[in-house]
């Protein structure tokens, strides 16, 4: 393959795509059916499976992006205490949170915005008030000034029954998951890209071998290998491309008739394509044709090395 | 042109089959090969357009040591080489005038259509352009062949046993196109069997007759 790459016209895989038939040297390799509807089929579906792979690299990263800094600009804390005491230790706990550095200003959540925290778990028509419910103060994180384990510290000293959550306990997990999802979508298509390229180098061997005659002949009357080649190579790379535009037109379709993140409750959080990233699945039929266009001169340049 | 000294060839793993070949295809003449079915005739005219790497002696491809050639220049140097087979083969599926045209379309030269259409005349295949080559009788593929080998008017043209499937009439009409060919300059290099063949031919042109025996190469005697 280095011999290959080091040999390549740039121009050829251009031409191999979009390039007029030259002088009928197209012709010269018989149509075949079978080995055509196996390039075109693997190549559709394989950049199908793509465009969700991608999606789903893109949106796993979008979702590890999301909850790094939306979660990481703020802390919560919970203050629970008997009845009588709550109000004072509240005005505690605000006092600290005041005179300490790195934070915006304190917010305590209202009754109505803790019941609706509560609501999706015990409905609409609980009476939130009759639970011994704990208040919650909404602290932003401004500047890396902010130390949350001397905070920690602080409360527990001053503000008894104040508990400072900074969501890293149980954001950690979820961003490493949404890392190893977005690793996993790459992967995926790197996995994608190889089956397509050992699909199209066996349907391109499969070719060779059946074309034994042509090859023959071909060399007999002075063919340059790279000539035989080329016919092969052109015929592979617009089946590979032609296959993986119609796959990936499909996925594309696949994908934007999703239900919108809205519509799915915030759970799918918006797996698919955002704005300019609708342009990046377009990028596959390329990508298709180009493993196209080296498995198959990779396969006849090394099977042709066998035909004196 | 095509010169041999003290060439030797075996295939691997076997015995040597020829040994000690000297040859010298003088530029213009009409050469016959001739010798015994198994004699090495084939191989002998496939070492002459690079098909196989002589084992030992000095070889010299229109002034090139053909072991030293790579695959392109192979390719290249088969293109002054004009080569016709006992059962030559086509590309089934294109019609015999883009058969005929295949070295015009793989050296990326135009096919010019009236020079087609006398090659097609001198061939006598004028009512076969289109036909597809498995519709074609063993005479009319044989003289298909020569039109194949001709096209790009190489300095050489070797036809390894052309008769070999044809009748007397058919043989005789093939062998009238080497003759013409010959004429016009062109060096023809003939395996044959058939020293009927070589005589008659003889009779028409001034031809050296090689034979092949034991494995060396000999110039025949005056009978033929």
């Amino acid at each position: 393959m280095g011999a290959d790459l080091r040999t390549l016209n740039p121009i050829a895989l251009w031409r191999g795509l979009f390039g007029s038939e030259v002088n009928g040297s197209d012709r010269i390799v018989p149509p075949t059916g079978f080995t055509a509807q196996l390039t075109l089929f693997s190549a559709g579906a394989m950049a199908f499976l793509a465009v969700f792979a991608l999606a789903l690299a893109l949106a796993t990263g979008r979702l590890a992006e999301r909850w790094s800094s939306d979660l990481a600009g703020a802390v919560t804390i919970r203050v629970s205490a008997p009845a009588g005491e709550q109000e004072a230790r509240v005005q505690s706990a605000l006092q600290i949170l005041r005179t300490t550095p790195g934070v915006g200003q304190p917010r305590q959540l209202p009754p109505e915005e803790l019941a609706a925290l509560l609501e999706p778990w015990f409905g609409p028509d609980m009476p939130v008030d009759a639970l011994p419910m704990p208040a919650l103060i909404d602290l932003p994180v401004e500047s890396a000034d902010f130390d949350p384990e001397g905070l920690r510290l602080r409360l527990e000293a001053e503000a008894p029954g104040s508990v400072l959550d900074d969501h890293t306990e149980w954001r950690r997990p979820l961003i490493a998951a949404a890392k190893r999802l977005k690793f996993l979508g790459i992967v995926s298509l790197i996995l994608i890209a190889a089956a397509s390229a050992a699909m199209i180098t066996l349907a391109a061997k499969a070719a060779l071998a059946a074309n034994g005659q042509v090859i023959r002949v071909l060399r007999l009357i002075g063919a340059r290998d790279l000539t035989i080649a080329t016919a092969f190579v052109r015929r592979f790379t617009r089946r590979a491309a032609a296959g993986a535009t119609v796959g990936t037109a499909a996925g594309m379709l696949g994908i934007a008739i999703l239900p919108s993140a809205e519509q799915a409750g915030g759970f799918l959080t918006g797996l698919g394509f955002q704005g300019l990233g609708w342009l990046l699945p377009l990028t596959i039929p390329l990508v298709a044709a180009a493993v196209g266009f080296f498995a198959t001169r990779w396969a006849a340049l090394k099977m042709l090395e066998a035909v004196r | 042109m095509i010169e041999m000294r003290d060439v030797g060839f075996g295939y691997q793993g076997q015995a040597e089959l020829l040994s000690d070949m000297n040859l010298s295809l003088q530029a213009g003449m009409f050469h016959f090969l001739t010798g015994p079915s198994g004699a090495g005739k084939t191989t002998l005219l496939r070492l002459c357009y690079g098909d196989l790497m002589p084992s030992s002696g000095r070889m010299s491809l229109f002034g090139e040591e053909p072991r030293s050639l790579d695959r392109d220049a192979v390719a290249d140097l088969r293109r002054r080489v004009g080569v016709v087979h006992q059962d030559p083969q086509f590309l089934d599926h294109l019609p015999v005038a883009e058969n005929i045209a295949l070295p015009l379309t793989i050296a990326g030269e135009p096919v010019d259509m009236q020079a087609m259409r006398d090659l097609l005349g001198w061939v006598q295949l004028q009512g076969h352009a289109r036909a597809l080559p498995p519709s074609l009788s063993g005479g009319e593929r044989q003289r298909a062949a020569l039109a194949r080998a001709v096209i790009l008017s190489p300095d050489v043209v070797l036809a390894d046993e052309p008769t070999g499937n044809l009748d007397w009439e058919m043989s005789m009409r093939l062998m009238q196109l080497l003759i013409e060919l010959n004429k016009s300059g062109k060096t023809v290099l003939v395996a044959t069997h058939d020293l009927n063949l070589i005589r008659a031919t003889k009779a028409q042109v001034t031809a050296r007759v090689l034979r092949i025996s034991g494995g060396t190469l000999h110039l025949a005697g005056a009978d033929l």
